[in-house]
């Protein structure tokens, strides 16, 4: 019997939602790490019960958490569960150090600031944890200030992959409200060479070598809140998605436009078409139809809600432009939720069911592909992320 | 003995109660009794102090004898009384959003 298992990351802790592959009847575990601001929770796709959660607070800072067993039992990478370790260990597996090194990194640059002017590079925390698809061990991670790491001994250890950072345009990156944050990162199955990432307010980028080195891909992207609209650097991309099983067509949500790319992101045109604001975060692909994509419009970058009060879910059958409203077992009245650009996931059961999570704390399911949906949980703490793995 | 209170999420990050104590050696300091703290509960490194400068992170405090020790050099000697185990050294979070 197939079986779906939803993660959840909250400002206040996460939480583990289970069912069976009818998605009617849930198990809710947590909060898992209860009061940390849970970013992001993932599991491997090579061994489902190896599942990474980015754990952080203003106060104690960033901590990882791994879980061998599906969710049930926690620890930090090289820190056994239960009793401490009676001397310093190796290794860290908070440790976020921009490599300044001068065999493979660079001095560590500036980036622009809110005001304009250049500030250096700090660590804050990490946003968006993405195991290899062949290989539990090695994960990545997206951090604020944007950059990319990357461990390959279960999160024990991380180094940056920093021809990201070091190619040349990071003067010209800044902050979007979130921070400047390295939020996306889509490995692609059929080439293990090739990785995009996004970064609020940067745009996208390719690695075609492993992550050695790095281009920016934002062609056709146009942001009024930069000098030069078509600029190269400088988008505020909220969220990238692909179908697996099609790699190179990407869908994006930017902070204003939902755009496509079918070049690998080499070119992107503007697919918002009838929506009715095309400012959002969240945006995925169905698991089976690769033409078939979701957003959720939000108001605008002022308001930060949902349009005309209405919870709604849009999807595109035709890759784009012709967009309808899922509204069947969502709030239509009096609703002024925001859907965070990582809390949008769909699992690969027949029928595809699509998930997403509010900052009001309700975690929908549609085990139709947004014909209709049900609330899983209606009053967590604001919802940060939402990921699902498919069991069984 | 140096005794050491920690605030809550980092007594559950390292398993423990509200206090631990710890065996300092050489002159009792800040920054030798986080030595101290991390060498045995190295969950809680980066958590207190950054990893790279050991600076204490912005939004912790360091208390001890009624008094608020977050600005001393990290080298200072601690009050004799921290030093006997007659007193704790406090490691708190800030109020600021609490």
């Amino acid at each position: 019997m197939s079986k779906v298992r939803v993660l959840v990351g909250t400002r206040k802790g996460a939480f583990v939602l289970t069912a069976d592959g009818k998605r009617d009847k849930w198990e809710v575990s947590g909060p898992h790490f209860a009061g940390w601001e849970i970013y992001h929770v993932k599991g491997s796709t090579a061994d489902p019960n190896r599942i990474y959660a980015s754990q952080s607070s203003g106060w104690f800072g960033q901590i990882i958490q791994r879980s061998d067993d599906g969710g049930e039992n926690w620890h930090q990478p090289g820190t056994p569960p239960g009793e401490p370790l009676p001397q310093w260990p190796a290794k860290a597996s908070n440790k976020f150090v921009y490599d300044a090194s001068a065999d493979t990194g660079k001095p560590l640059t500036t980036h622009q600031w809110y005001d304009g002017t250049q500030h250096p590079w700090e660590f804050k925390r990490v946003w968006h944890l993405e195991p290899s698809l062949k290989d539990p061990n090695t994960v990545y991670a997206g951090v604020e200030d944007a950059a990319i790491f990357r461990s390959t001994d279960g999160g024990e250890s991380w180094k940056e992959l920093s021809g990201l950072r070091g190619h040349g345009t990071g003067p010209k990156w800044q902050p979007g409200a979130g921070g400047m944050c390295l939020h996306t990162i889509i490995l692609d199955p059929s080439n293990p060479q090739r990785i995009y990432i996004a970064i609020s307010a940067a745009g996208a980028f390719r690695t075609d070598d492993g992550g050695k080195t790095w281009k920016p891909i934002n062609r056709g992207l146009r942001s009024q809140y930069i000098p030069d609209h078509d600029a190269e650097i400088g988008h505020c991309v909220h969220h990238v998605a692909m179908n697996p099983k099609r790699p190179g067509v990407l869908f994006m949500q930017k902070h204003w436009d939902v755009m496509r790319s079918d070049d690998a992101g080499d070119n992107w045109k503007e697919v918002s078409g009838n929506l009715p604001t095309d400012f959002g975060f969240v945006i995925d692909v169905h698991a089976h139809e690769p033409e078939t994509i979701y957003v959720v419009p939000i108001k605008s970058d002022s308001e930060h809600y949902v349009h005309d009060g209405k919870l709604r879910v849009f999807r595109s059958r035709t890759g784009g432009n012709e967009w309808e409203a899922l509204t069947k077992g969502l709030p239509q009245s009096n609703c002024y939720v925001n859907v965070l650009r990582d809390a949008m996931a769909v699992d690969s059961l027949d029928k595809c069911g699509v998930y997403f999570g509010t900052s009001g704390g309700q975690v929908y399911v549609s085990a139709d592909a947004g014909d209709s949906w049900n609330p899983i949980v209606r009053d967590l703490p604001a919802v940060l992320s939402v990921e699902v793995q498919t069991l069984g | 003995m140096i005794r050491l209170i920690l605030p809550p999420h980092l007594r559950t990050l390292a398993h423990v109660g509200s206090e631990v104590t710890l065996d300092v050696e050489g002159p009792v300091t800040q920054r030798s009794v986080l030595d101290a703290l991390e060498a045995r509960y190295p969950m809680l490194r980066g958590t207190i102090r950054d990893h790279v400068t050991l600076q204490r992170r912005a939004f912790l405090r360091f208390f001890a004898c009624e008094e608020d020790l977050s600005h001393e050099p990290p080298d200072a000697p601690l009050p004799e009384a921290v030093a006997s185990g007659k007193e704790p050294f406090i490691v708190i979070g800030a109020i600021a959003g609490g």
